[in-house]
């Protein structure tokens, strides 16, 4: 089979063997969980309890604040204790619903939906939408939007991004190992939403054991084929992916819909799937803990809302003091100051490291190597488009494409003189997208 | 309990190559080409190796030094262009000419433009064209202990033979470092293995000037003329090594083709119709002149965007 892949790219260090063959590990919180109300993308969700109300697992206790917008269900059982700021992973503080954990478990009673066959598209994407799903590789972008696509009919590919590009991250890779049949189940519901769509499993050639056991478990699926990515970051960014797949070129104006696709996450399918087909909302993921300063790295079953340092605990704690710790991949995490954070919805991994390789260099004078362009995945000029931002040209910045960045940060990573490029062009890019907004 | 950790923007891992190990990787796949230069012009050559880059580099440390900023020699940055200029020097210059050479690259080419990246042309060519402009006899008197005849090159341009064999070992009269194909070829070898330099400039250089020549050269394809003219002069250092320098080339893909393509044409004219045996000192450092403008109109259409209709 030939190795589908994007122009440009990197191949930083995996460091996955530290976590890739630890089996998946539930773990139960022990403190108070924290749901902030924005965890995903558009509007925040608007609570539906107040300090002192009982909830149950699986009880709503959000609600979408608007069409773009995720709702929240509570993981355990106990009572809520406060509605009030807290800090996330951005090290901003969001207004978050805090409950106190009784350790019971209660449920709250699930009605079990008729089978697949029987339920109408509305159906499975209200399923969708009050499970609370969000695109768990790392955007937050809420599933239920994605899906309700203007014209079902046209889609021609549904893709499930398996490449698990970043760097330490192996909690797809334990997904696709140990519970291939929800990835397929959650794929069949979607592929149920869009009549005329092949589904693809698009997995990077160095889980070639996932590669082989999706190939044997689809041989009598018609609609479902395995693809096999070049491993490369970012093989998982969404524009490269659909050019991978399907050599259709995308740029940041338009959507996946408009050349017939929709692509969705492994994890956010298995979501689906547990949605769709169990009646349970997104309550929990799977959580990377890793890096060269966990004891034990490993992969966890996570309530969402538990307590980092929980996780960290789980982990065995701190087999050296880190020097940084990463929320979510080392290429596009957030640096975390404290690990008295939540696990969110959109948190893949903790990856403590013990040596910052950031501070440990001063950016020094840009040599016109050409590297940033070469690998570049939006074929960009980030040594131009960085030196625009530092002396903000907004006009230069936009003739230059400055927009159509993905901020995969490949050209930082790259750059022999350690110029904080990516780092630049985000904020222009902020800047700008602010400016739009107004 | 609350440690408060270090954080930036992403990305946070880095890739292991640097500056400074692109630049020794250059002056490693120089050493060859000095190394042949010593052992055909003898120690002379050497010492005028030594002389240059020494001359580049404490120019670098006093001007950093005196304008109270940050010393940057550590990058080898400097050593590439003192090696550089003193590979394209005749074996025959006095002493002062590599310290002028040397002080001229560094202090008006490339600190007075605001330092490394920042310079418009190659400084060792520029210092090269300057001395060979200011002191025209010095820099074309080619005889020494080794060779007494002319180059190959200004023989080909009265019309005579060379022979193409002892050319491609090196065995020739000329600047230090130019006369061995050899030597330059296996540095660039070592280049382009490492990934430091690309085939895109050279390529494009030298077929482009290949298909000129043969094309409107005095001696159409003629093998042994057109090896002549590749292993002759500066050539391949000029392609390997100078018209490869990251500053002074074009960033932009399609940019370094036209820019190859363009080197080609002038390195033809200057040396079919110029009145001088060389020409790819100048060719390079015009073609620098153009990179601005090479760069603007190449500039790469981003992933996705559709051609305006």
């Amino acid at each position: 089979m030939t190795r589908s892949t994007f122009v440009g790219g990197i191949h930083p260090y995996e460091g996955k063997e530290l976590s890739k063959d630890k089996p998946i590990q539930d773990i139960l919180p022990k403190n108070d969980l924290v749901y902030p109300l924005s965890q995903h993308i558009g509007a925040p969700a608007v609570p539906l309890v107040k300090p002192g109300d009982k909830v149950l697992v699986g009880q709503k206790i959000a609600e979408a604040g608007g069409f773009v917008s995720a709702c929240i269900c509570s993981a355990v059982s106990g009572t809520v204790k406060a509605i009030e700021q807290r800090r996330v992973v951005t090290g901003d503080m969001v207004s978050s619903i805090v409950i106190e954990n009784d350790h019971q478990y209660e449920e709250k009673e699930i009605e079990k939906p008729r089978p697949l066959e029987d339920l109408s598209r509305e159906e499975i994407i209200t399923y969708i939408k009050e499970a609370g799903i969000v695109g768990m590789g790392g955007a937050g972008f809420p599933t239920h939007v994605k899906l309700s696509v203007k014209e079902p009919e046209k889609i021609e590919y549904v893709i499930v991004n398996c490449a698990e590009c970043e760097p330490y991250l192996t909690s797809d890779y334990r997904r696709m190992v140990e519970e291939p049949d929800k990835i397929i189940q959650g794929l069949q519901v979607v592929l149920s939403l869009f009549p005329n769509a092949k589904g693809i499993l698009a997995i990077e050639d160095n889980k070639q054991d996932c590669i082989e056991l999706f190939k044997e478990k689809t041989v009598d699926e018609p609609r479902i084929l395995v693809k096999k990515l070049k491993t490369k970051y970012p093989q998982g960014a969404e524009r490269s992916l659909i050019y991978a797949v399907t050599k259709r070129k995308l740029d940041s104006t338009r959507l996946p819909a408009d050349v017939g696709c929709v692509v969705n996450n492994a994890d956010t399918i298995v979501a689906v799937c547990q949605a769709v087909i169990h009646g349970r909302p997104l309550m929990e993921r799977i959580v990377t803990i890793t890096g060269d300063a966990i004891k034990e790295p490993g992969n966890f079953r996570v309530k969402i809302g538990t307590n980092y340092s929980e996780l960290i605990e789980a982990a065995g704690g701190f087999k050296s003091e880190p020097e940084k710790i990463i929320s979510g991949g080392p290429m596009m995490g957030f640096g975390i100051f404290e690990t008295d954070l939540p696990t969110t919805k959109t948190a893949s991994a903790l990856v403590c490291l013990t040596r910052d390789e950031v501070s440990l260099l001063e950016p020094t004078a840009c040599i016109n190597c050409g590297r940033c362009l070469e690998v570049c995945p939006a074929r960009l000029m980030p040594n131009k488009l960085s030196d625009f931002s530092a002396k903000h040209k907004e006009e230069e910045f936009l003739n230059y494409y400055g927009m159509e960045c993905v901020e995969c940060g490949c050209c930082s990573y790259v750059c022999p003189a350690k110029r904080y490029l990516a780092q630049n062009i985000k904020s222009m890019r902020k800047l700008m997208l602010g400016k739009k907004k107004k | 309990m609350n440690t408060i950790r270090k954080v930036s923007s992403t990305p946070h891992v880095r890739g292991k190559v640097t500056t400074n190990h692109l630049m020794l990787a250059v002056v490693t796949a120089l050493l060859p080409a000095c190394g042949y230069g010593i052992y055909n012009f003898g120690n002379r050559a050497l010492w005028i190796i030594l002389i240059t880059v020494a001359s580049a580099v404490l120019t670098e440390l006093f001007y950093e030094l005196l304008c109270k900023r940050p010393v940057t020699i550590g990058d080898f940055s400097a050593v590439v262009t003192g090696l550089l200029l003193a590979l394209n020097l005749p074996v025959s210059v006095p002493w002062w000419i590599c310290v002028v050479g040397g002080i001229f690259a560094i202090l008006v080419v490339k600190m007075l433009f605001g330092g490394l990246g920042q310079n418009f042309m190659n400084p060792a060519f520029g210092a090269r064209c300057f001395l060979l402009i200011s002191f025209t006899s010095l820099m074309t008197n080619f005889e020494c202990d080794a060779y007494t005849g002319p180059t190959p090159l200004a023989l080909l341009k009265s019309g005579e033979t060379a022979n193409v064999y002892d050319m491609i070992l090196g065995r020739c009269n000329g600047t230090i470092g130019e006369t061995s194909m050899i030597a330059i070829i296996l540095g660039a070898c070592f280049l382009l293995l490492l990934g430091v330099i690309d085939l895109r400039v050279p390529g494009s250089y030298i077929v482009s000037f290949v298909i000129l020549l043969g094309m409107f050269g005095p001696a159409g394809f003629d093998f042994n003329y057109i090896v002549a003219h590749l292993a002759g002069g500066g050539m391949m250092l000029g392609a390997f090594f100078m018209a490869t320098d990251y500053v002074t080339r074009p960033v932009t893909v399609n940019g370094q083709y036209v820019y190859g393509m363009i080197l080609g044409l002038l390195t033809f004219f200057f040396r079919i119709y110029g009145s001088s045996a060389e020409g790819v000192s100048y060719a390079i450092i015009i073609g620098n002149l153009l990179v601005p403008l090479i760069e603007k109109i190449t500039r790469p259409r981003a992933f996705g965007i559709r051609r305006k209709m």
